[in-house]
Order: C-alpha cells, then structure tokens, then sequence
C-alpha cells in the first residue's frame, strides 16, 4: 500500500480493532496507539517528501497514485500531496493525538467517542491527500456527521442545537460546494472525450472567463462556510463552545483549516479568472470577518466563546492573505494556517483543562488561578500569548507575512484591508490579555483553593503542542522554504 | 425462457397455496419457511442470464436493464419476507392468514414484474392493477385494527380513480398514437394539445403510484395504518416498478414529446421536494415520517429524470436501488421496535442507542444512507443523480435538489438525536428479533455499507442502460 493511502487504511484499522476492544482502558490505549502510529507516519511523510524533494522531483504532487473508480463517470481515487498537503497532514496529526491525550478521561461511551473521533480524522486525512474532486468532496462529507454526534453527544450547554446548527449549516455549505464542483465537471471537456474531476487535468483547460465567474463564488463559499467567512460564520461560536475539549480542538485546529485549503487549492487554481473578478467582494468579507471576530470576542463572557471568534477572526486573516494573491502573502496565509491550528488547539485544550477544574467558563467567576494551579496557570499564559502574535510564537511570522504581502498592493482600497488587517493585533491584544489577566492573575478566590493539579496526560497534550508552536515560531524558515516551493506553481497561474 | 421470473414465480404461488391446503392449522408456521425458501430459489435462479427478446408479438420484452431491474426486486423483495416473518406468527392471531399473505404478495410482485416488462399499453395496465389490489387487501390485513381498514379503503379509492385517469390517458394516447403497442407508436406521437393532455392524464395515474404531489394524499396514512411489512413493500416495490415504467416511456416512447415532458417533470420534482420535506419535518409518528420521507426522496429520483440520456436512467436505476435498501432497513427497524413493544413515535426513541446499540446502528445508516452521507451508498446514489441532471444543465434544479437534501437532513437528524444524542428514563429495553429480522437487517447494513463504494454495481448498470439510441 503506498504511503498515502496509509493514512486513510490505518485509522480505519484503528476503528475496526476498537470496535473489538472492551473496557475504557482498552479503548484510550488503542486510539493512542493508533494514532502514535499515525502521527509518526506523518512526521515519516515530511521526511520522505524532503527526500524526494533533495532528489531533485520538481513535479507539482509526490507519491501520486490514481485508479480508475467509477468508469462511466470517469471518477478517479486520485491522490498526492505536495509541501502544503505534508504540513497540513502532520498538522492533522499532532493535533488529534494531543486531543487524544486530553481526552482521557471521557467517560460516558469512550469507545464511540473515539471511534468518532478517529472517522472524524479520517476524512480529513483523506481530504488533505485527494487530487480528484469527487474523493477530495466524498472525504470533506464524512467529516462533517461525526461532529454532529461528538458535539451532540459529549458536549455541554446548548448543545442539541449547536450540533444541528453546525451540521445544517456546514452540509448547506457543501451542497453549494457541490454545484461548483460539478460545474468544473461539466466544462471539463471542451473539445469532446470525457469529463474530469481530476484537478490537474482541469487546471490544464482554460476554463471560459464566464464560467469561471459562475463558480467561484459556489467554492469560495462552500469551502469559506467552514473557514468561518462572515456571515457564514454562525455555526461556529455556538458549535466550539457546546463542544467537548478535543472535539473543539480538531475543529478549530483542522476542521477549519480545510476551507482555507479547498479555496487555495480548487477555487484559486481552478479558476484564475474568476478569483480576479471577485477578489474585492470576497475580501470586504474577509475583512469584515477579522474585525468584527475579534470586537466580538472582546464582548464575551464565556472562554470558549472569546475562543471561538478569536479563531473567526485569525483565519478571516487566513483569506485576507490568500485573496492578496502573492507569493508572500499566500506563504503567510498557509503559515497562519499551520499556526493557528496549533494555537487554537492549545487554547482550546487549556480551557478545557482549566474548565474540568474550576466547572465553570465564565470569566467574572474566576480570578487569580496562577496561584493555585501554576502549571496550568503558566501554559495558559503562554497559549495566551502565542494566540496573540507574540514574537516566538507562530503567530508572529504567519502574521507579518501575511500583512508584508498585502502591503505590496499600492492601491487604496487594499491599503485600507491590510490597516484594518494590522490593527486586528490590537484588538486581538486586548481581549487575549483580558482574559488572561481576569482569570490568572488578580485576588485570588478561595472557592479554588484547592485544585487539583495538572495530570501527565494533559501535560502531554498540551506540551505536544506548545513545542510545534515554538519551532515554528524560531525556525519559520524550514516550514516556510517547504511551503514556498509548493506554492509556486499556484501562485504562476494568477 | 423470457418469462421465467414470471413462470416460476407463478409456481412458487401454487406452491405454497398447495402447502397450506395440506399442512395442518396447528403447524401453519412452517408455510414462511417453506415461502421464504422458494422464493430464495427464486431470486437465485433470477441471477443466471437471460438473453433480450419479446414476446406476444412485442407485448412482453426484456432487455439487460430489465433483467437487472428484477433481480433488485427479488432481493428487496427477500428482504421485506425475512422481516414480516414475526409479524404474521405473532402478531396476527389467525393463523390461516400466514399462507394468503405470501400469495398475495407474489401475486403483487408478479404484477410489478409485468409492468416492468410490458411493451404493450395493455400488459402495463393489467401489471398495474395486478400489483396494487392486492396490496389493498394486505394493507387490511390486522382486520381488528381500525386504522388498517381505514388505510385499505384509501388505498384501494384512490389506486381506483388514478387507474380511471391512467385508463383515460392510455385511450388518448391510442387515439394520437394509433396503436398500444410501445414499438408501434416510438416517434410518432404528435405535438398537439389532445397528445399533451393524454401524457397528463397517463402521467397523473403512475404519479399516484409513486407518491409524486399532488398526488401523494395517501401515502401518509395508508403508510401509518397498514402493518408495516405491508408499508414497507408499498414505498419500495410498488414504487420502484412504477419509476421504472414511466422512465421507459417518457425517454423511449414518448420522446418526441420530450420538451414538453420535460417542463412538467421539472415543476413535479420541485413541488414533491418542497412539500415532501415541508410535511416530514413536523412528523412525530415514525411511519408517517418515512412516508413523507419517500415522497420526498420520489422528488429526487425524478430530478434525474429531466437528462432523458444513459447518465439519466442509470442514475435512476442505481438510485432506485439503494433506496429501496435504505427504506428496507428504516422500516425493518421500525418493524422490530413495533413488533416489540408497539411504539412507533419518534419519542419513544429516546436512549435507543444505550439499550439497543446494533439496532440503533442500522437505524443510523438507513437514515444516512437516505439523507446521502458517505460513506453509506445513498451519498453515491444522490451525487449520480446531480451528475444526471447537471450534466443537461440544469444546475437550477441541482441547486433546488441539494436545499432540499439539507432540509432533509434536519429531520433524518432529528430520529438520530432521539436515538443517539437523548437519555430516558424509559428507554426501550433491549430486546432480540427473531432470527430472521436480524439476518435482514445484517443483510442490509452490509449492502448499503459497500454498494456504494463498491464501483462494479455501478458500472454494470450504467453498461446495461443504453436502451436507447439517443
């Protein structure tokens, strides 16, 4: 079996041996398992592809395989992946582990969680290494029903509706999608012989500057919907916040990364033409989205909630930099993707940890928790300030690129975006270190006297991300050298 | 032997009409295993190749497509017998109604295979008939229950009057076409207002048939007042046999009226979505919920009816097939549940999943197999359906469609939060089916797990369905 369709066979296998396993201990240690297995795979990806890289493969996908699937269609199972598929898979990875990690101690129906869980992932491996449309979509559905029954079931608070509301509206999303996708279908053959859903192939045609027009905005919101593009952005706040810390974690660290990455890979290569038509319109969107995400989490009073829109306002920053359309700017836009995975996650898994203690998410109920719970007390700090952009972090580097590349733009109107953009750090600052400074430090109260402290497995989860986040922060060079040379082709065609 | 799924299943009749002469009223309980086990044989001996060809001067024919279409049949069909096994030893308290039952039902299946095969108005109408009076007589089968016979007399009016119309219909059409022979009258009907009236009227009395608005006022409560093995083959059977025929003859034999079809198919299938889905959403009862629910999913099979090309009917074909298995385990498990502890409100649902997990899960891939989420086949099923449409353009309709399959989502969304998502109190204790439901429902939750990934079922389909020189 070639190395990439191995991350779509062994957490199938994974599911399959859980399914045999009895007793919550069995359950955790096979979902570990499994997935130390996987992630190690995926850091063996890296490797492999740096390889194939230094041997001097230029060609846009490695470790590419397609067999036919459905003829009359002429439906491939098509795969490959290039510098952002590798990050993005480990990204996929490290995160789901450390979700593992901190969900450990789940303890109604264990084995259903994390076999949801790990389908969950599933899907999204399988997205990050498709190359025909029909599998890249058949992958990007799956992902989306496991959430209804992890949030439904696991989660806190309103969470009936927030599972409908999500899974409604992200299915809605992809119907959309699936209009556009079968538009590129039906234009995929100007001169006769079959369609194609394969990318390549159809990157290849020029498509008619009409049709080009037609669809782009049915991907670009499709794929936008769950990358929290305003206004579709509403299943988010409810959804993070009803959901049970890992479930939150793999959504705003992965889930919503794919949007980012369908629009990038499909929308923008796809149709060149069409991203130039609608680049304004998408972009007052994106923007309005960034502002508005980052006002809005300085009026919450919930952590999850000031989370959930901080992660609306980062990756609004995510399509600011992919509708700047350069080399830099699309290098930020993928960078902030990576990073903001890991710091979401982390601030994610931190209020959970922090919530599994003092049982409430309300702000104004806590107050000077360093002293009792200094570990956690210190990470969250720390994840406060990675979420923020401070320089070290991840954050920092996405962010500066981003706003480098939308400054070479000269004109007025991306003047505007890229300033509105940069004071997006302020208001970021603001609410972060609010947050931070309310619950962490100030009196202390004595209802919290006596928390217990950090357990080994949410230490482990917590760290696991807390290192990727400091080495891309200190060696940005090494991820963004793998991202430039991928990006290249993509940024030829615009 | 072109006539051999009709020839043995007329056997099989006598068969077992003979069997329950001669077995004794105290053991009339063997009468299914004997039923069950022939028409196994039956449904076995439907899968070694036939050749094409027709017969009574072009009456009756069978093509590939055909042959394939029957074997469907017999397999759902099979699967419909194994699941009504308890019902008719328990449930109903006279045992000598064991052996009518399959008699009537192959008798409606053999009006289906009829109409499936017929080349020949005559041959349709007499199909027609033959599957739906007897299926009348079934849907009154709990002669105790009020709301049975209520649901028989709808049934058995409204299939009256929708047979008057469809009558009516054939007489134009003979009166425009000049013959009722489906070869004879290929190309010729004219454009005129007297040949678009008869297309209405004929389509209005298949329409009834397969539940399209607005004619679709009986499935909700024939579908809740009939015993739900009697339901069950009603939404799948007699529906996929009808879908079949009218596809048939609006893409081959009426294809010189194929602008005009065309329009009508359109607002039926927008209307039937909208209002099939409208009216599911605010369903408690779970009968009613998967009526309206087919009627919806009837929308759907004939959005794809509008590209009138090979894309076109194999998408139907394809789609007609995994519904009828995903309607199978929906109500297979609404049957156990009934037959258990005769609660049929989504309510009573509630905490299914923590007392009957494996009951639960073929609930859920039924229920997802319908709404069209992978990796269950109905996401295979639906995505060919759009590709059928679109592939003409009408990406409006397509748009139209995937609104509605979200809408649709909701309430299949909705059984599954009472299952999976809700505690109760009283939760519906953990029960065991008969042998038989279990195989069944086993049976269908493998088949629905891997036809649609399975892409050979595909490709056979698409390769038998150029019926037509397009």
């Amino acid at each position: 079996m070639d190395i990439l369709s191995l991350f779509v066979t062994v957490p199938i296998l994974t599911v399959i041996v859980l399914m045999f396993a009895k007793g919550k201990k069995q359950y955790r240690v096979v979902a570990l398992v499994g997935f130390i297995i996987q992630t190690l795979m995926s850091f063996n990806l890296i490797y492999q592809y740096l390889h194939v890289r230094a041997l001097g493969d230029k060609s846009i996908m490695v470790f590419t395989k397609d067999l036919l699937w459905f003829a009359p269609m002429n439906i491939h199972y098509a795969i490959g992946v290039d510098g952002i598929s590798v990050l993005m898979i480990v990204l996929t990875s490290v995160i789901v582990l450390a979700g593992i990690f901190i969900s450990w101690d789940v303890d109604d129906l264990p084995k259903e969680f994390f076999i949801s869980l790990i389908v969950l992932a599933t899907g999204v491996f399988g997205f990050f290494i498709s190359v025909d449309l029909f599998t890249l979509f058949l992958f990007y559905e799956l992902a989306v029903i496991p959430m209804y029954l992890l949030i439904g079931i696991w989660g806190s608070g309103p969470r009936e509706y927030a599972s409908m509301k999500l899974t409604l509206m992200l299915m809605g999303a992809s119907a959309v999608l699936l209009i556009g996708i079968l538009g590129l279908y039906f234009h995929s053959a100007p001169n006769g012989g079959p369609h194609t859903f394969n990318i390549f192939e159809i990157a290849k045609l020029n498509l008619p500057v009409g049709v080009q027009r037609l669809f782009f905005p049915f991907i670009f919101v499709g794929f936008g919907t769950i990358s929290a593009l305003f206004p579709f952005h509403t299943w988010s706040p409810d959804g993070h916040s009803s959901a049970p810390t890992a479930v939150s974690m793999l959504h705003a660290g992965v889930l919503m990364k794919m949007g980012g990455y369908g629009i990038f890979r499909i929308a923008m290569y796809l149709m060149p033409q069409g991203t130039h038509f609608w680049t304004n319109f998408f972009l007052v969107l994106a923007i309005t989205g960034v502002v508005y995400g980052a006002f809005a989490a300085i009026k919450q009073t919930d952590l999850k909630y000031i989370n959930a829109y901080s992660s609306v306002s980062h990756l609004g920053l995510v399509l600011v930099g992919l509708l700047m359309i350069n080399q830099i700017a699309w290098k930020g836009a993928m960078l902030q993707t990576l990073s903001h995975g890991f710091t979401t996650a982390l601030l994610f898994a931190l209020i959970g940890v922090v919530y599994g203690r003092t049982h409430t998410r309300i702000i104004s109920k806590m107050s000077g928790l360093l002293v009792f719970i200094p570990v956690i007390g210190i990470l969250f700090v720390l994840a406060g300030l990675a979420n923020l952009g401070l320089p070290g972090f991840s954050g920092f580097v996405s962010e500066m690129n981003i706003f480098v590349g939308a400054f070479q733009h000269a004109d007025t109107f991306h003047r505007i975006i890229t300033i509105l953009a940069a004071s997006s750090i302020v208001i970021t600052a603001v609410y972060i270190l609010r947050v931070v400074g309310k619950i962490m430090m100030g009196p202390t109260m004595k209802e919290y006297a006596n928390l217990p402290g950090i357990t080994w497995y949410e230490k482990t989860g917590t760290y696991i991300l807390m290192i990727f986040i400091v080495l891309i922060g200190t060696l940005p060079f090494w991820f963004g050298n793998i991202l430039s040379d991928s990006i290249r082709p993509f940024i030829e065609r615009l | 032997m072109l006539m051999r799924n009709e020839i043995v299943l007329t056997l099989i009749i006598l068969l077992v009409l003979v069997s329950d002469l001669i077995v004794k009223d105290n053991r009339k309980k063997i009468i299914s295993n004997i039923a069950i086990g022939l028409f196994v044989i039956h449904m076995l001996i439907g899968f070694i190749p036939m050749p094409e060809g027709s017969l009574f001067g072009g009456m009756y024919r069978t093509n590939h497509l055909i042959f394939g279409f029957k074997i469907i049949l017999n397999v759902g069909v099979l699967l419909i017998l194994l699941q009504s096994a308890s019902w008719l030893h328990d449930k109903l308290q006279d045992t000598t109604k064991i052996g009518e039952f399959y008699i009537i039902l192959f008798s409606s299946l053999l009006g289906i295979y009829f109409m499936v095969s017929s080349g020949h108005f005559l041959i349709l109408y007499m199909g027609l008939e033959l599957s739906v009076l007897p299926i009348s007589a079934l849907a009154a089968y709990e002669v105790y229950n009020r709301k049975s016979s209520e649901a028989a007399i709808k049934l058995i009016l409204s299939a009256a009057i929708s047979s008057g119309v469809f009558l009516f219909g054939i007489s134009i059409l003979y009166a425009v076409g000049g013959s009722l022979y489906f070869d004879d009258i290929l190309g010729k009907l004219p454009i005129s207002y007297f040949s678009v009236m008869g297309l209405v009227f004929f389509f209005s009395g298949l329409a009834f048939k397969i539940s399209l608005v607005p004619f679709h006022l009986w499935t909700a409560d024939v579908y809740e007042g009939a015993p739900t093995p009697v339901s069950n083959y009603l939404s799948v059977i007699s529906k996929a046999g009808a879908v079949f025929i009218l596809m048939v003859l609006l893409f081959i034999t009426m294809n010189t009226l194929h602008d005009i079809w065309i329009y009508l198919v359109y607002g039926i299938t927008v209307l039937t979505m909208f209002i099939g889905n409208f009216f599911a959403l605010r369903q408690e009862n779970m009968k009613r919920f998967l009526a309206f629910s087919s009627v919806a999913q009837a929308g759907f099979i004939l959005m794809a009816m509008v590209s009138a090309n090979q894309e076109g009917v194999s998408s139907v074909v394809y789609f007609m097939a995994i519904y009828i298995f995903s309607n199978i385990g929906a109500f297979g498990v609404v049957e156990a549940i009934s037959m258990k502890t005769g609660k049929e409100n989504m309510k009573d649902y509630a905490g299914l999943y923590r007392t009957n997990p494996k009951l639960s899960l073929v609930l859920m891939l039924s229920l997802f197999s319908l709404a069209g989420i992978p990796p269950v086949a109905g996401f295979f099923g639906k995505f060919f359906l759009y590709t059928a449409a679109a592939g003409q353009g009408f990406y409006v309709l397509v748009f139209i469609a995937v609104v509605n399959v979200t809408i649709s989502l909701y309430y299949y969304l909705k059984v599954i939060r009472e299952a999976f998502l809700r505690t109760s109190d009283t939760p519906i204790a953990y029960f065991k089916s008969d042998n038989y439901m279990k195989v069944s429902l086993a049976i269908v939750a493998v088949i629905l797990l891997v036809i649609g990934l399975y892409s050979p079922f595909y490709d056979y389909i698409y390769s038998v369905s150029n019926i037509v020189n397009f």
